[in-house]
């Protein structure tokens, strides 16, 4: 082998970096996140459910708050109808956050698990006595 | 027919994933399909290299694009023909990070009958376009596979991520991809010469890398994962102690399969070129052969016979026959 000098340091940064999510991770639990919904306004409910059903909450509701704000600031509807039939006012901070008003233990546990940083609250106001 | 056939072997790859998926297979299509791929590419890469460096550079083959060092008076080119070693770090640097070579790439074509040679920086700008928001989308994806996620990687997150179009917002780097994959795909069909001599390992690569890019945009915006599961899963197979939560949706399966297909195919591919850029003998040579001197590595010991001994041996012989001596 010519140049082993040079080109075994290679693979072995190569092969580190390439592992890298291995090695970084030894002798780390697993913190899965476990968004809480015992807020006053979620236990107050006698049937614990969402806008709409969980599995999709989970994956879409992204979506689906912005095309509420979509809706709401460019069509001027106020109200949406969900799966059950039910009306809802579009609102984040009037709806979302009037059930889930734990954010720094629902939204921001998922949120921070896997790194997405919503600029939504620039903006709207968040529940009282979370800080930014 | 080479396109036709690596359109249809990217078409399998989805539906085996697809029927796989749907068939509840998931620990073979997240687990264990993940995991042979990444033993692939991990040792069939470094067992290439190796295998390359097991081939000597017989003498020194710079390519000179400048100035050679030369008479005190005369300026050097030190990147683009350098005789340290520093200058070859610096050309290396230039060629891996801004493929400085095809830069310098030139078209010839007959311009109203006279044949101009001029510059073509396409290749160039999309090449750059193309490999660097696949470097920028590859370490995005470590949010998906660390916890807690490295500072660097939620740095690359928002800057990609700060045109905030839409919900969950669009990443310039799939726009730029997607771009590149095109262009590099693009040029293979239109420009005759180029097709003529592309063959089904240049689409392949191209359409397979399409297909991954295409189904992570898909499964962005369009048909949604649960990504905290996603995570779950990928830091598990990270700490070897693989899960598969349920209800993850099966595009990210076909995902998966793509990535694994490209991963397993890549040390026997022309994408090798990743690692043997490193080790191209034009570039990462000092072009110092008049200062020092190169001594090809498979030169056996030479048994020299000089004049000296050769007169020695045969002074006898030469005297008979009359012939001149230099010493008598
Ligand atoms: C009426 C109260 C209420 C409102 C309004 C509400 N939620 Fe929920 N949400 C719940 C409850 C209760 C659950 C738990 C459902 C379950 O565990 O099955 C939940 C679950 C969720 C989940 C899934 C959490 C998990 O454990 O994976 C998400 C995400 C979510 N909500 C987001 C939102 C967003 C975004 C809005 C605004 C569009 C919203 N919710 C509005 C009550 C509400
Ligand atoms: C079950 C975990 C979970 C919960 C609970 C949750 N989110 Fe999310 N949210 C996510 C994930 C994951 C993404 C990123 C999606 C992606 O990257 O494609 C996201 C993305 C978003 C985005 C898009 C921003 C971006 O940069 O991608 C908004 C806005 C958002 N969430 C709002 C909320 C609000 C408001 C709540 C609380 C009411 C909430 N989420 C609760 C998991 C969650
Ligand atoms: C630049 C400031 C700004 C940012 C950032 C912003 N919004 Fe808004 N949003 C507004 C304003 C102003 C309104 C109008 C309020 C009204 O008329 O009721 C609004 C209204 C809305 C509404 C409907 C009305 C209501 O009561 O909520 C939704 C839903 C909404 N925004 C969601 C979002 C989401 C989701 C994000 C993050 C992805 C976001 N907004 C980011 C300024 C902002």
């Amino acid at each position: 082998m010519y140049d082993s000098d040079k080109i075994i340091p290679g693979l072995i940064i190569f092969v580190g970096l390439m592992t890298f999510p291995i090695w970084s991770s030894i002798g780390k639990a697993e913190p899965k996140p476990e968004p809480k919904i015992d807020t006053p306004a979620i236990n107050q409910m006698v049937k614990k459910q969402c806008v709409e059903d969980t599995h999709f909450m989970k994956t879409s509701h992204m979506q689906m708050i912005n095309d509420w704000r979509d809706k709401v600031l460019r069509d001027g509807e106020r109200y949406y109808t969900n799966s059950r039939g039910e009306k809802v006012m579009m609102s984040l901070q009037n709806t979302c956050m009037k059930c889930h008003s734990n954010k720094d233990k629902f939204c921001d546990t998922c949120h921070t698990y896997t790194d997405v940083k919503p600029y939504c609250w620039d903006c709207h106001i968040q529940p009282k006595g979370i800080k930014q | 027919m080479a396109m036709t056939f690596s359109f249809f072997a990217v078409i399998a790859i989805v539906v085996v994933a697809l029927i796989g998926a749907l068939s509840g297979l998931h620990f073979v299509f997240g687990v264990i399909l993940p995991y042979a791929a990444f033993a692939i590419f991990l040792v069939g890469f470094v067992n290439k290299v190796l295998n390359w460096a097991s081939s000597p550079v017989p003498f020194r083959i710079p390519t000179t694009a400048g100035q050679q060092k030369t008479l005190p008076w005369i300026s050097d080119s030190k990147l683009d023909n350098p005789t340290t070693t520093i200058g070859v770090i610096g050309r290396m640097v230039l060629e891996i990070l801004f493929f400085r070579s095809l830069f310098r790439n030139t078209s010839t074509e007959l311009r109203s009958g006279n044949l101009v040679h001029g510059p073509a920086k396409w290749l160039w700008l999309f090449a750059l376009i193309f490999h660097w928001s696949f470097l920028l989308i590859a370490l995005r994806h470590l949010r998906l596979f660390v916890e807690p996620v490295p500072f660097l990687i939620q740095g690359i997150e928002s800057i990609d991520g700060m045109l905030q179009v839409g919900s969950p917002p669009i990443y310039i780097s799939d726009l730029l991809i997607i771009a590149g994959v095109t262009f590099l795909f693009m040029r293979r069909v239109i420009l005759p010469r180029i097709k003529y001599i592309s063959l089904a390992a240049d689409f392949f690569p191209l359409f397979l890398i399409f297909a991954i890019a295409a189904t992570g945009i898909l499964m962005r915006f369009v048909f949604r994962v649960d990504i905290v599961g996603i995570k779950t899963l990928l830091v598990s197979l990270a700490n070897f102690s693989p899960v598969v939560p349920d209800g993850i949706g099966v595009i990210f399966f076909i995902h998966v399969a793509l990535v694994s297909a490209l991963m397993a195919y890549f040390p026997f591919s022309k994408l090798m070129h990743m690692g043997g850029v490193f080790l191209s003998p034009t570039r990462n040579m000092a072009n110092n052969s008049r200062a020092v001197r190169h001594i090809n590595p498979w030169n056996y010991p030479v048994k020299f016979h000089h004049y000296d001994e050769y007169e020695d041996h045969f002074r006898d012989v030469m005297k008979d026959a009359g012939l001149p001596l230099e010493k008598e």
